[in-house]
Formats: C-alpha cells, structure tokens, sequence
C-alpha cells in the first residue's frame, strides 16, 4: 500500500456540498498532479466534520490543520505554502469567536474540546465511500466479535446493561425493546432502521449515514443476530440524497465483500439489508406509519399494541431503531456495556448528537456527553449568541419539543430533566432564539408543521392542531380575546391524552411550554395588543422619529413600496397605507431614526 | 473485490487498510521528521531526501513516523536540514542530507534510537 505523507480532507456532506466542497475537491486534485505531488499527498472525501456554517472545510493531516470557508481559488496557495513549504496558511485557518485567535488544530478548537464523539466517531476520519477505511478503524470487529464469542442473549444483555435509550425521541431502552423482539413467537423476524428524520433543523441521522453508513449496517446485523433475524430495511428520506447514495455503495461493497448476504465470514450467519424511500411525509418517522410505508402501504399510524415487537413488518416480530441509536452500538459491543454506562448520568448514558441552529454562531452538528449542561452547548461549543443579543429560549425536541427558557439554562441534557422542562430529548434538534424571536409567533411556527403534516386518521390531531392554530393565528393577529389561553391550554390537553399517534399526543408541547414559560408574552398580544419581541408584523408599526433623522434619504431607497418621502436634510415620514413592515428601513437607518413601536 | 470469508481474513484487511487511516490518528505520539523546503532546500536537493525518507518509511512499514516540511530558517547553507524529533526527546537536526543519508537516518535514528553525531548540525 502506498505511503502519503499528507492527507488532505474535503468535508462533502450536504452542508459542505451545498458551500461548494465538490470544486475544492477536484481543485485539490489538478494542483496536487500539477505539482507532481500525486504520490505524495492524498485527497479523501469525507463526513460531516460539525462546523457546516463555516463550510466548506478541509482538514489536512498530519498536522491537523483546520480550514474554513475554503474556496477552490484557495487551493493553489494552500498547496504552494502548506503542501510544499509546510507553511501553514494562517488567514484561513477556524478563528475562536471570543478570542479571535486563529487556532491551528482542530483538537484545540472550544467547539470540539467538550465534545465526545461515539456516534460520530468516524464523521469526517474515514472516506465513507471505501469500506476498507471502515474497516481500518475497527469496523465489522464487533459484527465478528457477536458471530464468534457472544450467544444472542448475551447480545441483549450487553445492550441492556449498557444502559442505551432510543435516540429517536421517545428515550425507550434498546435493550428491551430487543428483548421483546427476541421473546416473541416466529422464524420470521426483521429489523428496520428508521431514517426518516423530520423535525424541521434536525440533520444528525443524515450526517451519520453520509461520513459512516457502515456503522448503522454493522449494527442492524448485530441486532438481527441477537433478535434472530435475516432481512433488514433502512427507511431513509429520498430528499437526503447524498445519505441515499452512500448507503447503497456500502450496501453494494458489504454484499461484495461478503460482509452481507449467506454465511457472513464463515459462521452461518445469513443477513442482508434493503433500502425504502421515504417520500417526506413527517408522520412516516412514527414508527407504526414507517412499517405501513415499507409495505407499500399509506403511510399512518395504528393504535399500539400489538407494538411492533410483536406484530410488526408484515406482521413478524420486528424491532426498530433510530440511525444514531444504531450507530452507538458497535462500540458497546467493542468497549463494553460498563464502558458506555461510564459516560452520562444515572438514567440516561452515553453520548446524544445535536443539531444546533438559529441564532447561534457555531451552527452545526455537535456530540456532548448526557448530562453536559445546556449552557455549555449553546456558550462554549456554540460560541454564544451572534451580534451582542440576549438569549431567549432553546427550542429541543422539534416540533414534539419545547421551549426552555434562560431560567434553566444550567439543566443538564438528560431524557428526564427535559421532559420535566416541558420539552423532550426528541431526535436532537437544537434551534437557539433571540431577544427578537417571538414565542407565541414560534409556537404558531411549530403547529403550523404539525397541522401540515397531520395524517388526518384520528380527529384530535386534525381538528384539535388545527382550531389551536386558528387561535394563534387570531392572537398573533392582533384579535386575541380574552379566555384564549385557557382555552388553547384545554385543548392541548385534550389533543395529548386522545390522539393516536406520538405525532398527534405531542403536537401541543410547543404551544404549552411557551404559555409556561411566557405566558407575559401571550398576555401583552392578547391584552395590550402588544409583541414585545416586534416580530408579529400585526402588532407593529414603523415610524421616523424626527429629532434623529438627518433626511439623508438611504431609507427611500431601500424601501420596496415606496412607502417612505420627504425632503432632503429634513425628517421624513412613512405612510403606513404603503408600509409592508419589511424591516429593511430599520436595518438601513445609520441614525438609529427608524422606531418600531 | 473479494469476499471475505473468515474472521482471520477480516483481521489481514484491517491490517491492511490501517494505513489509509493511520495518518490521521494519533499524530501527537509519534516521530516527526520536518524536511526543510524553502527555495535554498528545494534548491539542495530536500526533495530527494524527503522522498527517500518517505520511501524508507514505506519499505519498513512504520505506522509511527510523520512527514512534514517547513520553510527556511535561515541555514541555507546546510540545506538540506532535516529534523527529527521524537515524543518526549529534544529535536536533532541534520545537515547537508542526501538520499543515501536520509536512509541511514530512519534506519539508525528512527528505528534504532542511535542518534548519528557526525551529521548533526556543528556549533556554530
């Protein structure tokens, strides 16, 4: 095998696809032949390495330097200084958001330092389109380990003690739920992965079958081992289709390798995976729809039980897991169930990924033991929040979740403590709101998914989201009455305790953890006609204030409508007739002359 | 590609296949040689030294030793420079290298922890 001294690494998930890592790529590749530097320097693509707002990045071994927002016009000067001359290139290395200082290491980076990486422990390491990195790196070790030294109990057992819950939402313990698998009654038996990931701003499962598809393959055998099982199916979204296309080449290289298939590496065991495409329909992630929807059914729910356990694919005993709770599992069966149990707290262990978005400056995707407090993600990972704004509230769990506000801002991020919270752990988005975020507006936001994505099977989840819905709309409007929160309240209980599904039952979270937790603000709409945060253009009027303005006239320019007039050097006036309450004289003002009121 | 048909064949893959990764673990507790390769070193020849290293390292199979460059620190006279430095000892420059010393340095420094006094820079 050919020795190189360098190892470039070009970060093609979608994030980084999307900011152009494809040309840095193939820039990378012509400067390197040019250079005659071919045999030398290696350039490898890669999985998601966290910091997709910065895309897109390149990391380059054996230094590990980290650069950020490299364009393909970089690339000859990254190759001439760094490549050649060893120099690094210091203008575009990650630049820490407090201190300002450029740091040459990704391991000296705040945003990696408490991070612990077990799900995402191959992201942006190996090449997820060549098996054998996969491999390099201990992939297939635990496959071979269960064949050859653990009975299928003993499997179960090791995921049980291992103390890991579902990482999908609900926090179900693995080990159980296999247990029930195995138990039940049937030759047939199957095991599906679930990858049809939804919540608006979540992206961890895609990431993980995009920088290591193996290790969810890896794992489904394990499972079907343990639970006495043959055939997998992965039900992954056709709108990911980056994570689609790495999946069936590692699909294909396992089978070629004999890695899937009849009588994996010798010792009788047969297991072979298909995929299924989700067309996007956010219940399809409940479980019970999912298994409609692999069997070319319409994809809704059913009451439980039978779970799926029992009566589940094709009416076989089936389990079904989570991409990331998948991905957790050969290194428990590698490390050891005490190993995982080690990290985390006392009721939820291991390790949880999080999609971090809003109005944060480290947007991405981020891997934090259990327990780690919700200030440390957002202030020490995340880098806090952009332009000097104050926190507000962090939205966890998708649009089953909830809002917590700044008060527990020192919770740490367990299964428990968030439910308490009134929020959940959900799939791990993590959207950060501003002093100018609105929270009754953000609960109309997440109803407005639900009700969309309602399947309409049982009443309370098609009706109940959606006279919720009116009356936020009524109140963001500006004719909310009084009695409407108490009412929205009374619903939201109805709809929890009555609809059928986990999509139904938890629809109303958004809306009740906001009236918890800002219920001033529901007040001020209702009863002052008032939003404090001025983001329900209802509510809000623009006005010039005349001792500030200077009658420079950037104000008429920018405005769309031509809303805003007045002479020059003298205070202008907008007409709110015209005035579509865009922001953008507000933005432009360099006086400070624009009021929102 | 073939199909692996034993656990014994997984593990000679594995062992294989370490070195397409090798690179990017560990960095911190092996050896690093840092070839100088400014204009004066590429000009002296640091290009054949380093490849020859690089060859060396291949040929013996060692999965601790990390080549990197740097630019010119003002010795341009013993160009080509070469630096070894291993975890926990201080750094060991060598002067004037060539293929044929590049060579003797992995084999007796690298390998067999004999530092070669005659090419370690002079004090000056």
């Amino acid at each position: 095998m050919e020795i190189y001294r360098a190892h470039v690494l070009v970060c093609k998930g979608t994030g980084c696809t999307a900011s152009g890592s494809e040309n840095v790529m193939e820039a990378f590749q012509k400067e390197i032949e040019k250079r005659g530097l071919s045999k030398e320097v290696r350039v490898v693509q890669t999985g998601c390495l966290g910091l997709c707002e910065l895309g897109p990045n390149v990391l380059i071994y054996p230094e590990g330097s980290y650069y950020c927002r490299v364009k393909a016009e970089d690339i000859p000067e990254i190759v001439e200084e760094h490549l050649v001359k060893g120099r690094i290139v210091e203008r575009l290395l990650y630049k820490e958001h407090l201190t300002e200082e450029r740091l040459r290491s990704l391991t000296d980076i705040d945003f990696y330092k408490k991070q612990k990486r077990i799900a995402l422990r191959n992201c942006g390491l190996i090449n997820p389109e060549v098996i054998e990195e996969y491999i390099a790196n201990d992939g297939y070790k635990a496959l071979a380990k269960v064949l050859t030294q653990m009975k299928p109990q003993e499997v179960i057992d090791e995921v049980k003690k291992s103390g890991l819950r579902g990482r999908g939402g609900g926090g179900f313990p693995t080990g159980n739920k296999w247990q029930f698998a195995a138990n039940a009654k049937g030759d047939i038996k199957y095991v599906v992965c679930n990858a049809d990931e939804g919540d608006p701003g979540a992206f961890m499962d895609r990431s993980v079958l995009e920088g290591d598809p193996h290790s969810v393959l890896e794992a489904m055998e394990i499972a079907g081992y343990a639970i006495g099982a043959q055939e997998g199916y992965i039900y992954v979204r056709a709108e990911y289709p980056i994570a689609v296309k790495r999946l069936e080449i590692a699909i294909n290289q396992a089978r070629e390798r004999g890695l899937l298939g009849k009588n994996i590496l010798g010792t009788g065991f047969n297991f072979d995976i298909f995929l299924r495409l989700g067309s996007g329909a956010f219940v399809c992630g409940e479980e019970t729809a999912l298994l409609a929807s692999v069997e070319g059914r319409r994809g809704e729910p059913r009451p439980r039980p039978p779970f799926p356990a029992n009566e589940g694919l094709w009416g076989k005993p089936t389990i079904i897991n989570n991409v990331e709770t998948y991905a957790n599992i050969p290194p428990i069966i590698l490390n050891g169930s005490d190993w995982f149990a080690s990290i985390g707290t006392e009721r939820s262990k291991g390790t949880k990924v999080f999609a971090v978005g809003g109005k944060i400056n480290n947007t991405g995707l981020v891997e934090i033991p259990m327990g780690t407090t919700l200030r440390e993600v957002i202030y020490e990972i995340g880098g806090g929040i952009p332009n000097g704004k104050k926190f507000k509230a962090v939205q966890t769990g998708g649009p089953s979740g909830g809002c917590i506000p700044a008060s527990l801002l020192d919770m740490p991020i367990e299964y428990d403590t968030l439910v308490q919270a009134g929020s959940m752990m959900g799939s791990g988005g993590m959207i950060v709101m501003d002093e100018d975020n609105c929270m009754v507006d953000i609960a109309k936001f997440f109803l407005t998914f639900t009700q969309d994505e309602s399947c309409g099977k049982c009443p309370p989840c098609r009706i109940g989201t959606k006279r919720m819905l009116e009356i936020l709309e009524r109140i963001t409007n500006g004719e909310g009455k009084e009695g409407d929160i108490e009412l929205l309240e009374n619903l939201a209980k109805s709809i929890k305790a009555s609809a059928l599904c986990g999509l139904g039952q938890t629809a109303p979270n958004p809306v009740l953890s906001t009236i918890r937790y800002f219920r001033d603000e529901y007040e001020a709409h209702i009863k002052e006609k008032r939003c404090p945060a001025g983001a329900c253009k209802a509510l809000i009027h623009y006005e010039v204030m005349a001792d500030k303005c200077r009658g420079c006239g950037l104000c008429v320019k920018v405005c769309p409508t031509g809303a805003i007039s007045g002479e020059r050097k003298q205070p202008h006036v907008i007409d709110q007739e015209k005035c579509i309450k865009c922001n953008s004289c507000f933005d432009r003002c360099p006086f400070g002359a624009i009021k929102k009121a | 590609m073939a199909v692996i048909k034993s656990i014994e064949e997984l593990e000679k893959i594995r062992d294989q296949a370490k070195d397409l990764i090798n690179l990017r673990k560990d960095n911190e507790t092996k050896t690093r040689v840092v070839v100088g390769m400014g204009t004066c070193g590429i000009a002296a020849g640091a290009r054949q030294a380093m490849l020859a290293i690089l060859d060396e390292i291949k040929k013996r199979n060692l999965d601790n030793v990390i080549v990197t460059e740097t630019g010119c620190i003002g010795l341009c006279k013993y160009e080509p420079l070469v630096d070894v430095i291993k975890p926990n000892q201080p750094k060991v420059t060598y002067v004037n290298v060539n293929d044929e010393k590049a060579r003797q340095i992995v084999v007796k420094h690298i390998i067999n922890n004999q530092v070669i006094d005659d090419w370690v820079i002079p004090n000056i």
